[in-house]
């Protein structure tokens, strides 16, 4: 059964809302969605999921090929206002795709290079970053996996709060902060390391641990028994085609290349 | 009111039809009018999201006027980007400006990457408190949100505050008091009521509560015993008496999305997008942006098209 790099990165991507229960999972992003929901139809039916615009759903809509929001499995209404209130109980889980991520997984999505006044690129701007990453948890989706996402000091702007005693506000400590996985095209990490340091879980089928710590900019910590992402089921396959029926997961990544990559 | 003829000049003057008891107000003005109430030097706020229900031909009056020196708080879209190529703006309040499907707003890039407005960024949720404690009164309301990132540190009037009741450091969100807030509605009345029919109303409610005055632009303006129908009713997020005026534009959200009546232009987003990348703000607005607003939707492909722009499906 061969698979794409895209699809395994869905899979696993999956996993993380395993046994959550009741929680508000947001995936920003095709493959990042397609993962959340993915669980809600596999692992944890429990999970909720909005429609990416206002309403709550019982089931995940498609991420491709839907003409329109009328007919979908609304649950409830669910304005950006009250995902506000939903993201402040701490009923959440986000996966993310940040531009930077630094050795203490703190992210960057708002800006790149030159000073803060004028940065050499203006990205997004930090958007829900800080609020969702000291009230919930928090996992990250990395495309391609190289030292300009996993940069070696910290990271331009720091949007979002990680493992960083510098920046460890007054009356917390680092169990306030739930940063759960970090996939890459290279690997599955979290942060179980010593004191709270990224670590390699999983390598991707026929990735060298040494090409994951030759592409990040900081030390990593190595799980004593590393082990290869999983390859999709088939039943996890069918359901990701039912999912994006167009196909839009195979444009995500540069030339589509398979979940097992080709020894050579 | 004892003197008959004073009252019905007044009906006359405010272009009344109901003369029975006394008058009710009619908010109803022009475009040009309406932001006859914005100076230079204020802060304004600016409703929808952003490329969703911006009241762009609010915006675009303007981007016709001698205004500057503006503070802009806004979910930010486009019209934080033409405002800010325009040169109106000082400060951006933002936590974002993006154009979703074009994730990089282009005037507001060229704004930033030049160092040509001053900027206070903060979290989307951290703006809905500052105009959540504008509305209430309060100096400011206290949040987890931003502790340990660059929203504290580059924002170093934003003050970090001790809790009476516990030994952690909260985060002081001000109140964002404003000036005027400028939104979009799908249909308004003469007095002010609004009802948005869009899928969501964002933040548009507290804009309007945590301004002194509130322009609402409305693609449709209906007699008031519309809202008659309880549906429509709750579909009504404030208040007549925080709207100050009410502006009737057909197609006034234009490019951006006005659900359910249209959906947002990405071919005119990427035709500003390319104007601006060729010759700057003046090339989009010789091509675009007209005397009014009438020239600039025919500038833009007219109403009709407007009108029929799908709805876009996430």
């Amino acid at each position: 059964m061969t698979f794409s790099l895209a699809e395994l990165m869905v899979c696993a991507a999956s996993r993380s809302f395993e046994n959550e229960g009741e929680v508000l999972a947001t995936g920003i992003g095709l493959l990042p969605r397609l993962a959340a929901s993915l669980a809600m139809r596999t692992s944890n039916p429990d999970m909720m999921m909005t429609d990416s615009q206002s309403f709550m759903l019982s089931t995940p809509n498609p991420v491709s090929g839907m003409a329109s929001h009328s007919g979908q499995a609304n649950e409830n209404w669910m304005g950006f206002a009250r995902i506000f209130d939903n993201v402040w109980s701490g009923a959440r889980h986000a996966l993310v795709g940040p531009s930077q991520i630094d050795r203490f997984g703190q992210t960057n999505i708002a800006a790149l290079g030159g000073s803060y006044e004028a940065p050499k690129v203006q990205l997004l701007g930090v958007r829900g970053f800080p609020g969702n990453s000291i009230s919930h948890a928090n996992s990250f989706f990395v495309p391609k996996h190289s030292t300009r996402v996993f940069v070696t000091g910290e990271c331009d702007v720091v949007c979002s709060i990680g493992y960083n005693p510098e920046r460890l506000p007054r009356g917390y400590t680092f169990d306030d902060i739930d940063i759960r996985r970090v996939i890459t095209d290279l690997c599955v990490m979290d942060f179980n390391g010593p004191n709270k340091q990224m670590r390699v879980v999983s390598l991707n089928p026929g990735v060298p641990l040494s090409e994951v710590l030759d592409n990040t900019g900081f030390e990593v910590a190595v799980a004593p028994n590393v082990a290869e992402t999983p390859a999709p089921s088939a039943e996890q396959l069918a359901l990701i085609a039912e999912l994006d029926p167009l196909n839009l997961r195979s444009k995500q990544l540069k030339d589509n290349p398979p979940g097992v990559r080709n020894p050579n | 009111m004892g003197d008959a003829g004073a009252e019905a000049d007044f009906d006359t003057a405010f272009n009344l039809t109901e003369t029975i008891g006394n008058a009710r107000m009619n908010k109803c003005v022009s475009a040009a009018d309406a932001m006859s109430v914005i100076e230079s030097g204020m802060t304004i706020g600016i409703g929808g999201w952003g490329p969703r229900r911006k009241p762009m031909a609010l915006v675009r009056e303007l981007l016709r006027s001698d205004v500057r020196d503006l503070t802009v708080v806004a979910y930010g879209g486009a019209d934080v980007g033409l405002l800010c190529a325009a040169g109106k703006v000082r400060k951006v309040v933002y936590a974002f400006v993006s154009l979703d499907f074009m994730p990089l707003e282009p005037g507001f890039r060229k704004a930033r990457e030049t160092g040509s407005v001053d900027v206070r960024e903060i979290d989307e949720g951290m703006m809905l408190l500052g105009l959540r404690a504008a509305a209430w009164g309060s100096p400011y309301i206290p949040t987890r949100i931003g502790l340990g990132t660059d929203v504290i540190t580059r924002n170093p009037d934003l003050q970090l505050v001790d809790s009476p009741y516990d030994d952690k450091e909260w985060v002081a969100m001000p109140a964002l008091n404003l000036d005027v807030s400028l939104l979009h509605a799908t249909r308004g009345d003469a007095r002010g009521v609004c009802e948005i029919a869009s899928p969501d109303h964002y933040m548009d409610d507290w804009f309007a509560r945590a301004a002194k005055k509130t322009v609402v632009s409305v693609d449709e303006l209906v007699p008031s015993d519309y809202f008659h129908n309880a549906d429509v009713a709750r579909r009504v997020y404030w208040e007549r008496n925080l709207t100050s005026h009410i502006v009737h534009i057909s197609g006034g959200a234009h490019p951006s999305s006005s659900d359910p009546l249209y959906g947002y232009d990405v071919k005119h987003y990427k035709e500003y997008a390319a104007a601006l990348a060729e010759g700057g703000y003046d090339r989009w607005s010789e091509a675009y942006l007209g005397d009014s607003e009438s020239s600039y939707q025919s500038n833009v492909g007219g109403l009709e098209a407007i009108q029929t722009l799908p709805l876009p499906v996430y």
